[in-house]
């Protein structure tokens, strides 16, 4: 298991980021981290895939474990060749490697040979065998998370983090992607899906966090989460006819208050 | 036309080692976005190790150049390990700058070995020369351009095949997501460190060749600087072309300026590449072979 405890992130010393965060990640599993943009969610992944760094963040309080061990402050390096695995928000392939040189250098701290893993993707992705030796850079949008996420299997990770894998694919490839997360998962693979896209997360996952300006303000399973009229209206976008929209702060506010009144 | 292609040969055979130097230059340019100006101290040293080795220690001449080599991959990298590292993400001008005085501190030492001496290098090669084809080359030259082709043959075959050279080349790209494959950013910046300085120890093996090595030494690995603003910073391309026609527009100059342009002055031939750089940069800012939004230093 994979779990942060009262995590808080401070960027370049002053900017406090994640205020007391705590997330549990069982092996197995499929987990969603939702939120809205700059609640925090990127930072939450750069603390489990220890690239706070090289943004000037750095983890001031609270732990990460793994199994029971700590890993708060290991590099990237340390924690790839531990199983966790991140594949950035955006894609962030590189463009002017062949989509090959692009799976090879995700099996850098592999290992076992390339060769192998890269059957495992290939298998999963076909397009990406038939367009091996293409520049990356050309490649369609679908096809480059694709390969992203193909990257991040190469060193055969037992934790995968996705920072929002559908940003900017057309409906019907979210879909795609949607299915192959869960075939990711079927063969053995834990996920942390972070999404905005609540729609896609909350069909495949069993448990899902929201997070909102730092802190995690809800934690449930995905069936009790798609009944939530909060998470409903603001992020399934199931708005009540006439309703103005509020901010899910505001709900909580009222929520706290409505309780206190009773 | 024999003098002219004579001209070009031994031009050739002395841009060799400037695109050496240029192509360590460019090495660590892309790993780390920082020109280093500790190169021309390293050649020097690289030189001078050499000169000391076969003369008083009495070793061999390859012996010597493998040790000098080593001794400067390892001297590169140490120094980006100890000066270097605890700078990274302060802006790059400043790391430039903090090269420049790392060039001053190896030449200093280099300098003191070499006291007031001039230091033969003890090379096989020396002034001999033969003459294929109606033109007559040096071996010094014919040494340089070969080692120069198969050093290149190696570091393409390196950086296209073998898992290190892959992760060198995708941190030059983006540091952040190779550090997400498992990279070690911290290796591959001193890895950069390892090969230029190694370069630019062969290097100063071919500028020392056939002469000899002295405090001055150091002033002709200036040459791989316009060579690299030629060539572009960011393409080992663009450094061994910048490297060759700086080599052979020196030459050029050397044979043919005193007839045709005497109120040039004597000795032009060494402001001649800055004058070609110049010009280059006049129509192409960014080098022969460079991208065009590379920020200069
Ligand atoms: N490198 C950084 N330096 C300073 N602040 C940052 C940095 N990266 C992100 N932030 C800030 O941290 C907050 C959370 O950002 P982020 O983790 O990217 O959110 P999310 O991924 O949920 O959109 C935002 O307010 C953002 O502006
Ligand atoms: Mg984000």
């Amino acid at each position: 298991m994979l779990a942060v405890e009262n995590l808080e992130v401070v960027y370049d010393d002053v900017v406090l980021v994640l205020r007391g965060v705590s997330l549990e990640v069982p092996r197995g599993a499929i987990v969603a981290l939702l939120g809205s943009n700059g609640a925090g969610k990127t930072t939450l992944l750069r603390a489990l895939s220890g690239l706070l760094d090289i943004h000037e963040g750095e983890v001031t309080k609270g732990t990460i474990s793994l199994d029971g061990v700590d890993v708060t402050h290991r590099s990237p390096a340390q924690l790839v060749g531990l199983g966790i695995k991140q594949v950035l928000e955006g894609r962030r392939i590189f463009a002017e490697f062949t989509v090959e040189e692009n799976l090879r250098i995700g099996a850098h701290a592999a290992k076992t040979a390339p060769k192998e893993s890269m059957a495992r993707v290939f298998d999963l992705f076909p397009t990406l065998a038939d367009r091996r030796r293409a520049t990356a850079g050309y490649l369609s949008g679908g096809e480059q998370q694709m390969l992203a996420m193909g990257r991040g299997l190469m060193s055969d990770p037992s934790y995968l983090l996705l920072d929002e894998p559908s940003l900017g694919l057309a409906p019907r490839l979210v879909e795609q992607i949607g299915e192959l997360i869960v075939e990711i998962n079927r063969q053995q693979t834990t996920v942390l899906l972070v999404e905005q896209n609540a729609n896609l997360a909350l069909s495949i996952a069993e448990h899902g966090y929201i997070m909102e300006t730092g802190k995690v303000v809800m934690d449930k399973p995905t069936t009790a989460l798609l009944e939530d009229e909060d998470v409903r209206e603001f992020y399934l976008g199931m708005a009540h006819e006439g309703e103005t929209k509020r901010s899910f702060r505001d709900v909580k506010h009222y929520k706290r208050r409505k309780r206190w009144l009773s | 036309m024999t003098q002219l292609l004579q001209a070009i040969t031994s031009g050739l055979g002395q841009g060799a080692a400037y695109a050496l130097i240029a192509v360590g230059f460019v090495i660590i340019y892309k790993a780390t976005s920082v020109i280093s100006f500790a190169q021309p101290a390293l050649m020097a040293a690289g030189a001078t190790a050499v000169a000391l080795l076969t003369g008083q220690a009495g070793l061999g001449f390859y012996t010597a150049v493998v040790v000098a080599v080593v001794g400067a991959a390892l001297l590169g990298a140490g120094v980006e390990r100890t000066v270097l590292r605890p700078m990274v993400g302060k802006p790059v001008f400043i790391l430039a700058i903090i090269t420049l005085g790392l060039d001053v501190v190896i030449r200093n030492v280099t300098n003191r070995f070499i006291g007031f001496n001039v230091r033969p290098m003890n090379d096989p090669w020396g002034l001999d020369r033969t003459t294929l084809l109606g033109i007559t080359i040096q071996h010094r030259h014919l040494a340089a351009l070969v080692t120069t082709a198969v050093l290149l043959a190696a570091l393409y075959a390196f950086f296209q095949y073998s898992r290190t050279g892959l992760a060198m080349r995708a941190a030059a790209i983006d540091q952040e997501a190779s550090q997400a494959q498992g990279v070690n950013v911290g290796t591959v910046f001193g890895l950069s460190w390892a090969f230029a300085a190694a370069l630019a120890a062969i290097a100063g093996v071919f500028i020392g060749a056939g002469s000899t090595v002295d405090q001055q030494t150091w002033v002709v690995g200036l040459k791989a600087l316009p060579a690299i603003i030629l060539g572009g910073l960011d393409s080992v391309v663009g450094a061994v072309v910048g490297g060759l026609a700086v080599g052979v527009v020196e030459a050029l100059f050397a044979t043919y300026q005193g007839t045709y342009m005497p109120w040039l002055g004597s000795n032009f031939s060494i402001v001649a590449p800055y004058v070609l750089m110049l010009m280059v940069l006049l129509v192409r800012p960014y080098g022969l072979f460079g991208t065009p939004e590379v920020q200069r230093v």
